[in-house]
């Protein structure tokens, strides 16, 4: 690990004039840490922004949720309120890491957390998200947990997060403190697909800082489910985040996003758009999943997970129909 | 039912392993991996390496001491410019502090001269051969009868490839070292290893030294699974490290370091066919074994040598095919052989008898025998018949409907399967001290080790037996080189072997003491080597049933153990209580084995890719539900004088087989190629 | 010296196992690391270095982290209690007598991990939060084996020793309850 500066800012402002070229804003640290041990990221700096006073939970009148990005997944998933309001949130959470990451964890780095492709993670092998323009061993190589949706020639990499997956089909927005003043970016544009640009994961600039996430009300039945290789503390292989609203056996509204598929959290609005106003049922809950899954492009060893997309879609919307 | 005597230690934080010695003033190693698998070292740039504050030393193969031939060349570190894997040693930092060492050793810049290389296993590599000899001590190929034309002739034949990839022991302790020069010019080592003892005779050897001379300390050691079994690389570059800075130096292989360096079970390709009679009866069976090693040395695994043992038949061909490849050298892990072989012979067993239409508890059963085949020998004792029905019995096997692919619940299907394991009752020659004081207390010595199987405790119960002492009066000294010589802790001879000089010296004394201890207490001694070299000619082999019942999630292709039921006959168990624990690890580790363990290979680099325990999958909490042992009684007297066989690695020999054949029988399809994760499993679903 | 790699130091506090230690510390440092290495605290264990195995849990103030992928600088302050701090007065925890009643161990290697993530999950537990196999997520979740077993997912161990874990923690689970019953 590179040598670096440690700095602890104690307002986001104090963090962004901390924050100059070559700095790494740190979280929990589980994922940063991790990487720079690897000798894959070096900063020559870091500014722990764990502790800004941005560590609440807001439940407001209008239902949504104002959560701090230095909330740690493990209040986050254990909050009754969040329990209550948005259990496919909690449950996408608690599906995450092991219970000491969670603690560790905060949302905002949950967020920016990197792929673990093997290549990427291997500070000796090209990888053009680590080193652009180094070639993509994973498109020929071991990628059978990789993506199968929206990948391009550079990059075949997966963004790992179950908690994105489901602030993903929540419609969530990100806070973000920048250069230029605060904005905010709706989740779902927040992270890339990978196009020529690997090693952009996500759309924020420079020192852009993540203050916080918003997610708007939900009130229809949720769930979140992820298939993994062992019974626990894995990586999905793919997950899903859904809710559904039926009414007199029709779809009125429906979100699916997909984890583990492809360099972002995928929301499946094709399926979504295939399934309002259609009739509650398995044929048209795999017609939609098939709608969705024709823009899959699987590589040589991961194209199981097309069929388990598709059969997590169908399950799940299923066991959500019976529940609605 | 005694708990481990170190168990306060082991709660509490006071037990000390390798890493963990209070050494003066300690320097800290790290190492640097080659980046080519195959080629010529051109050169070591350390400059910038040694300019980081901090940095003592940069070794390579351009300044390191030279070292000696102890006849395993994994040792000969930095000795040579060849390259001979991806991974391999090439360089080391030694600094002041850990996180310095790390930083400088990816400074260090080695330039190569690459060679063209493969890594890739197959069934029709030209260069495969036979190997004078497959592990320990057995000939690679065997033959008994007409097997090619009794399967011919055979009324119900099986004929499958089975294949079992790359798995990585991964003991939660890294191999560790840590490496102090004395003054009076011996080395004291603080290691993680199996057998302290071998462990000092093969560094004396390649550091030259008189084997008195190397002291090696190991009371207690995170696992090893086989992978401690011989010295690896890290302890000679400890040991090199600390000559080169004058100070004590620790060195810890970084996880991903390990699966280059620390050895791993080889992959696997396993034609196997067996033909039957209509009923079931066996007349040709048939195993043919496809396995890997580096060039660096010639580590050939004994894959097929259960099949020798576990059944009767006739005609018989068993035969071992190695290619040498530019891959990291493979080594032993938990059963080597019986484990990957007895995947392919018990699962083939579950296809006959699903061809054959025999229940596949009864087929085994069938195929009984009461002298080992190969050889004619009588069983010292055989009570596989008696593992199966036991096991049939608390498994609730008669409820079975053989019929695969029909149990639903909910969306998942269920179902059962069974497994045999086996596995060879060896002994070793080993030495022990026994002491007696006026006060009546005992003290027994052996340089035997602990690493997590209970030995400690085993031999305590019988020394203080032998002694008839209570067990809370007797002391047993193990893991120091500076004790009476024992062999490793492995091949499930440990508790054997050592027992059995615990005995004889322990026997020795009692004789001495005849009723009383003189002042000054009273020693004996003992060796068990005459003793091993005139047994009777018996085959010794302990025996198991093994049973498991699975989920198969229809939609996702997850498969969850429900239940898992291992019956064994390993002659007397010294211990019930870390007994149970030592078969339901090993089972563990088979659930790791058929679900989720896999090292893979990517070939253009040579290296295996996903070497983190985020990506190579070990069984978690959640993945082990309830597994149970048992064992039947046995009481052999061919064995040793405890009566015991080797209890460590029977546990996993049939684990992924009945996993594998559950499957089968909860969904109808048959996976040959191990493990069976989703991707394998949910598109033949 | 080129500032790229010469390490940085800093001064911090820590109070570990109730005793305060004022350390220097290169910032790359991680908090096991200064536990084993500075203050001697052997206790928590490296088994990967990158919060995969759970060997070197310990409770960060309060909680249970991964004390490999703390970095001591951020954590300037803290309270830790290490294995070594969960027995009082030589006398074990209820964990600590159920681990060995019920053989929760082999090598002993992951053990003081799993002892403290232990002792954090019957705190959790208590605190009422859910785990990823908690069925109805708006009430207290019970500790059964299902739920143990995923709560200690974190901790590996490759003796396998988890039966004899889970066990453990129920046990110690349901004499605290007794204990707590009788208070």
């Amino acid at each position: 690990m590179r040598p670096f500066v440690y700095e602890r800012a104690t307002s986001a402002d104090e963090a962004l004039r901390l924050h100059e070229d070559g700095a790494f804003y740190l979280g929990g640290g589980t994922n940063l840490v991790d990487l720079m041990r690897l000798g894959v990221e070096e900063p020559a700096r870091l500014v722990d922004v764990s502790r800004l006073p941005n560590g609440e939970i807001e439940l407001r009148p209008d239902g949504s949720l104002l959560i701090g990005a230095a909330v740690s997944n493990s209040d986050l998933a254990a909050d009754r309120t969040v329990r209550e309001s948005h259990p496919m949130l909690a449950q996408a959470v608690l599906a995450g890491a092991s219970g000491q990451i969670r603690n560790l964890a905060t949302v905002g780095g949950n967020l920016l957390q990197r792929t673990r492709c093997s290549y990427f993670q291997d500070a000796d092998k090209p990888c053009n998200k680590r080193n652009p323009g180094s070639g993509c061993p994973a498109r020929e190589g071991e990628h059978h947990n990789l993506a199968i949706l929206g990948h391009s020639e550079a990059c075949v990499a997966t963004h790992p997060s179950d908690m994105a997956v489901a602030l993903a089909a929540l419609d969530a927005t990100v806070h973000v403190q920048g250069r230029d003043g605060e904005r905010t970016t709706p989740l779902r544009e927040l992270h890339r697909l990978p196009g020529n640009e690997p090693q952009r994961d996500t759309v924020l600039d420079p020192g852009d800082l993540i203050t916080a996430v918003e997610v708007p009300p939900l009130d229809i039945p949720s769930r979140y489910r992820k298939v993994r290789e062992r019974a626990s503390f894995a990586f999905a292989l793919v997950s899903i985040a859904a809710a559904l609203d039926v009414e007199g056996g029709t779809v009125r509204d429906v979100r699916i996003a997909l984890g583990g598929v492809a360099h972002k959290p995928w929301r499946a609005l094709r399926a979504e758009e295939a399934l309002r106003g259609a009739p509650a049922i398995g044929e048209e809950f795999q017609r939609a999943a098939e709608a969705e899954l024709d823009l899959a492009e699987p590589l040589r060893d991961n194209a199981y997970k097309v069929p388990l997309a598709r059969n997590l879609i169908v399950r799940t919307l299923t066991e959500l129909g019976e529940q609605s | 039912m005694t708990d481990r005597l170190e168990s306060r230690e082991k709660v509490t934080g006071a037990a000390r392993y390798a890493y963990e010695y209070p050494l003066e003033n300690p320097a800290y190693a790290a190492a640097v991996q080659s980046t080519i698998a195959k080629g010529e070292i051109a050169e070591v740039h350390a400059d910038a390496a040694l300019r980081i504050p901090g940095v003592l030393a940069v070794l390579s193969c351009e300044n390191a001491p030279h070292l000696h031939d102890a006849g395993d060349a994994e040792l000969a570190l930095f000795q040579s410019r060849t390259v001979a894997y991806r991974g391999q040693f090439v360089a080391a930092v030694v600094a002041e502090t850990l996180d310095i060492a790390r930083e400088a050793a990816r400074h260090v810049r080695v330039d190569y001269v690459s060679e063209p290389f493969d890594v890739r296993l197959s069934a029709d590599d030209p260069r495969l051969y036979k190997p004078d000899k497959v592990n320990p001590v057995f000939p690679a190929d065997t033959e008994q009868g007409d097997p090619e034309e009794a399967f011919t002739n055979s009324a119900v034949r099986v004929d499958a490839t089975y294949t079992t990839p790359a798995e990585h022991n991964n003991p939660m302790e890294p191999h560790t070292t840590a490496a102090q020069w004395n003054d009076d010019g011996t080395l004291t080592l603080y290691d993680s290893t199996q057998g302290s003892s071998p462990t000092q005779e093969t560094i004396a050897q390649v550091f030259g030294l008189d084997r008195t001379h190397v002291r090696v300390i190991a009371p207690h050691v995170g696992g090893g699974f086989g992978s401690k079994g011989t010295p690896r690389p890290n302890v000679v570059l400890a040991a090199m490290a600390a000559g080169a800075v004058g100070r004590p130096v620790k060195f810890a292989v970084p996880r991903q370091q390990m699966f280059a360096t620390t050895g791993y079970r080889t992959p696997t390709i396993q034609r196997f066919r067996l033909g039957a009679d209509a009923d079931g009866t066996l007349n040709a069976i048939v195993h043919e074994v496809f396995e890997q090693s580096s060039t660096v040395t010639e580590f050939a695994e004994q894959t097929a040598t259960p099949t020798r043992v576990v059944y009767r038949a006739a005609n018989r061909r068993t035969a071992h095919r190695l290619a040498r490849l530019d891959v990291p050298t493979p080594s032993w892990m938990r059963a080597p052989g019986e484990t990957p072989g007895m995947f392919a012979q018990e699962s083939a067993m579950d296809e006959l008898a699903f061809a054959a239409g025999v229940d596949p508890v009864e087929l085994r059963i069938r195929n009984d025998t009461d002298t080992e085949p190969e050889s004619g020998l009588p069983f010292s004792s055989r009570n596989l018949v008696a593992c199966l029905r036991e096991g049939a019995d608390r498994f609730g096997w008669e409820h079975r409907d053989p019929a695969p692919g029909v149990r639903w619940e909910g969306r998942k299907l269920v179902g059962m399967g069974v497994a045999a394991s086996t596995y060879p009752a060896y002994m070793r020659p080993n030495k022990a001290t026994a002491r007696a004081e006026e006060d009546g207390t005992f003290t027994v010595r052996i340089a035997a080790a602990d690493i997590g199987t209970g030995a400690r405790t085993a031999l305590t119960l019988i020394a203080a037996e032998a002694l008839k002492a209570d067990a809370d009066r007797v002391t047993v000294e193990i893991g120091d080189s500076a004790l009476p010589q024992a062999t490793v802790a492995g091949g499930s001879a440990g508790t054997a072997s050592w027992g059995t000089a615990v005995v004889r010296a322990c026997e020795s004394l009692r004789g001495k003491m005849n009723g009383s201890v003189p002042p000054g207490g009273l020693e004996a001694s003992a060796d068990t080597a005459a003793e091993l070299e005139g047994r009777d000619a018996y085959a010794r082999h302990a025996f198991g049933a093994q049973f498991s019942e699975v989920e198969v999630d229809a939609d996702t292709g997850e498969v969850r153990v429900r239940r898992m039921l291992g019956v064994f006959a390993a002659g007397r168990i010294i211990n019930p209580k870390t007994a149970r624990s030592q078969f339901i690890g090993g089972m563990t580790m088979g659930i790791g084995m058929a679900l989720m363990e896999e090292s893979v290979m990517d070939p253009r680099f040579g290296d295996y890719v996903n070497r983190d325990l985020a990506q190579y999958h070990v069984p978690a909490c959640a993945d082990v539900r309830d597994i149970d042992a048992a064992w039947v009684e046995e009481a052999d007297p061919h064995l040793n004088p405890m009566g015991s066989k080797g209890i460590g690695e029977i546990g996993i020999v049939g684990a992924a087989a009945s996993v594998a054949n559950a499957v089968h029988h909860a969904t109808g399809v048959r996976v040959r190629d191990l493990p069976i994760t989703p991707a394998r499993l949910l598109p033949l679903l | 010296m080129d500032s790229e790699v010469t390490p940085v130091h800093t001064e911090i506090t820590l109070v570990v196992n109730g005793t305060e230690h004022r350390l220097r510390v290169d910032t790359r440092a991680s908090l096991l690391d200064t536990l084993r290495e500075d203050l001697g605290l052997t206790g928590s264990k490296k088994g990967c270095d990158h919060g995969q195995c759970g060997a070197c849990t310990v409770l960060l103030d309060g909680r249970r982290a991964n004390a490999c992928l703390a970095l001591a600088v951020a954590h300037d302050g803290a309270e830790v209690v290490t294995v070594e701090g969960l027995a009082r007065d030589g006398r074990l925890s209820p964990l600590q007598e159920a681990f060995i009643e019920q053989d929760g161990f082999q090598c002993g290697y992951c053990t003081p991990g799993q002892l403290c993530s232990a002792t954090a999950v019957l705190d959790e537990a208590d605190r009422g939060w859910p785990s990823a196999v908690t069925g109805d997520l708006s009430a207290d979740p019970v500790l059964d084996d299902d739920e143990i077993r995923e709560r200690m997912s974190g901790n590996l161990c490759r003796c396998g020793a988890y039966m004899g874990i889970v066990r453990a923690v129920r046990e110690a689970a349901r004499k605290t309850e007794t204990e707590e019953a009788r208070a």
